[in-house]
């Protein structure tokens, strides 16, 4: 947070006396606010306005067909809410959600740390390579969620034909869109949802250059001292990440966590894009998505989008509450 | 061998593994990507496992029928890349046009609600875009807007702008204030300072800014999907990939240079600034 430093005196104020009879304050007030305002103007109309109205929506029995007629004072009902609850699919999607945005939360984070620390040091060519390992973050979603659908594809994927060939499988594995996979693990049968797994390894693997950034940006930042004075007392590697890097991290790591969560928590798109919702992979986003477009029934849809920002604000309230006073204790 | 020596000594024979399979991990798809892009397609399906063809069997058939127009028997994506770049660059213009000022506003001058504001840009930045898609798709479809090129970039300025002040501010309040007032004292009005001293000061800032929004709209998806699938000739290139992909009669191999061409761009931009965007991404995280 930055500290408001006490500004001198407007140089002009002395020699002006209260033309308007506003001070120099009150001048600030008002320059600020107009400069300010442009961005107020548009986030009021583009995003305040319209989640305002999506509440509204949420409780009115509105599909696309009769949309012209609605209004702000339509018949407010607990309709939508009620048939959003229990209609079926909901809380598995509810729960998909969930799985699907702690396991990727859970890798990004993971692979972005092995990213950092491995990438830290300086070496030849590193700049280069630090510029690779970001490339699935910038790239296009679309452009990335269809190459790996090519990839694993079943009749012409590279990933089936190799395993296959050299890692004898015994048959193409549909990655994207088989539910459920019979895993022989030392004679027990498991069952491992194949095609949530799948995704959540896309998920990581696409945003870990994200945690990858912010660890590699405070790792920097770590006093050289500590690690030699921990060095030289002949702490193992493990034993310096673990009590001298780890603690300086983990407020970086929290920061993450929440920040990550709440972004895919609300994606749309990668998971539309890879398995259109199929094979249990129904996130509640895409489930607005399909009662939007393919219902027309903009009423539970807004109601299901709702239901999913309660949650998300659900979730972080938890999180204030219980997490986050740690992680500051942490830090003294 | 005491711990530190044997966890010293695998480590310095880990670290190179795991760097070499970051890479991997990372370029292949895109490299991946690439190769399939000119490959002719009946050798793909004979041969799915296979990598790497010589370049006399190489194909630019793929390129072609991507870029030429649905006129011509094409796929139209010029048509897709010109909507793309009117749309992210118009975005770009008006969002640091609205953004530079705001963050100005919000780093260096004391006013009512100075410290609400930073609250209200977390929660646009955390509200999910699918809960802002309806009602502005409602919106939209009551005022014809939906399916213009316009509404989409309204919806990208939108969403920028919250970020690209976050973004700017932590730059604005490194620089120093005695400046201003200097400026000040020469008789330079607020808006001159702003203009005259402040910008030029944080062009870099500015420009990572600028790249930064560029990418989103570029990179954007499910609002497109939402505004402007019905006329073909509004596709952006995310759209028009997209859209083609779910059918089957364009073959894999001329998507995939449809890939190739949403692409390129993002990456030539990447490469060219990485640095620049990277701190500008960064910058407050190493505070802890």
């Amino acid at each position: 947070m930055s500290v408001t430093t006490e500004r001198p005196p407007a140089p002009e104020e002395g020699q002006r006396p209260a033309k308007k009879q506003l001070t120099a304050r009150q001048r600030e007030n008002r320059a600020g606010l107009a400069y300010l305002s442009p961005t107020l103007i548009v986030v009021l109309v583009v995003v305040v306005l319209p989640i305002l109205w999506t509440v509204m929506l949420a409780f009115q029995r509105i599909r696309l067909i009769n949309l012209r007629r609605a209004g702000v004072f339509g018949e407010y009902s607990l309709a939508n809410l009620e048939t959003v609850l229990t209609s079926p699919g909901f809380w598995s999607s509810l729960w998909t959600t969930v799985i699907y945005t702690v396991g990727s939360t859970f890798g990004s984070i993971v692979f972005g740390l092995i990213a950092a620390l491995a990438l830290r040091a300086p070496f030849r060519g590193r700049t280069l390579v630090r510029a690779s390992v970001l490339l699935p973050y910038v790239a296009p979603v679309v452009a990335v969620t269809f190459v790996w659908n090519v990839l694993l594809s079943p009749q012409f994927g590279l990933a089936n034909d190799w395993g296959v060939r050299f890692l004898g499988w015994d048959r193409p594995i549909a990655f994207l869109s088989q539910r459920e996979y019979a895993l022989n693990l030392l004679g027990w049968q498991v069952d491992i949802p194949l095609a949530l797994l799948t995704v959540i390894v896309f998920e990581s693997w696409r945003y870990f250059p994200f945690a990858f950034l912010f660890l590699l940006a405070r790792l920097q930042a770590v006093p050289h001292e500590l690690e030699e004075a921990a060095r030289v007392d002949g702490a193992a590697p493990t034993q310096v990440f673990r009590h001298v890097l780890l603690p300086q991290l983990s407020a970086v790591i929290a920061l993450l966590c929440v920040l990550r969560f709440i972004m895919t928590f609300n994606k749309f798109d990668d998971v539309y894009l890879l398995t259109g919702g199929g094979a249990g992979t129904e996130v509640v986003s895409v489930r607005v998505y399909e009662f939007l477009t393919a219902r027309f029934d903009v009423g539970a849809a807004a109601a299901q989008a709702l239901v999913l920002a309660l949650g998300l604000v659900v979730l972080l309230a938890i999180y204030l509450r219980f997490l986050a006073p740690r992680v500051e204790g942490d830090q003294d | 061998m005491d711990r530190a020596t044997v966890e010293t000594r695998a480590l310095r024979v880990l670290r190179p593994i795991v760097i070499t399979v970051l890479i991997l991990v990372t370029v292949f798809p895109f490299l991946y990507m690439l190769l399939l892009s000119v490959r002719p397609i009946e050798e793909l399906l004979q041969n799915p496992g296979r990598l790497w063809i010589g370049p006399s069997e190489w194909t630019t058939r793929t390129y072609r029928e991507v870029l030429t127009s649905a006129d011509s028997g094409g796929q139209g994506f010029l048509r897709f890349l010109a909507n793309s770049a009117i749309v992210s660059l118009a975005a770009t213009a008006v969002t640091l046009l609205v953004s530079i000022p705001g963050a100005y506003a919000v780093s260096r001058m004391r006013f009512v609600g100075r410290r609400h504001v930073h609250f209200l840009f977390l929660a646009v930045y955390l509200f999910p875009s699918i809960l802002l898609a309806i009602p502005l798709f409602v919106l939209f479809t009551r005022l014809g807007l939906r399916g213009s090129l316009g509404g989409l970039t309204l919806v990208y300025i939108a969403q920028t702008v919250p970020v690209s002040i976050y973004m700017l501010r932590n730059y604005l309040s490194t620089i120093p204030e005695s400046l201003e007032e200097a400026a000040a004292l020469d008789g330079y009005s607020r808006l001159q300072t702003l203009r005259k001293v402040v910008l030029p000061l944080a062009a870099p800032a500015v420009m990572a800014n600028a790249l930064y929004v560029f990418m989103i709209a570029w990179n954007e998806f499910l609002f497109a999907l939402l505004f402007l699938v019905e006329d073909r000739a509004d596709w952006t290139v995310s759209l028009g990939l997209a859209q083609l992909s779910g059918g089957i009669e364009v073959s894999k191999t001329v998507l995939m240079a449809g890939s190739v061409v949403l692409t390129l761009p993002i990456v030539i931009i990447f490469f060219a600034a990485e640095r620049l965007l990277t701190e500008g991404l960064t910058a407050g995280a190493d505070k802890g």
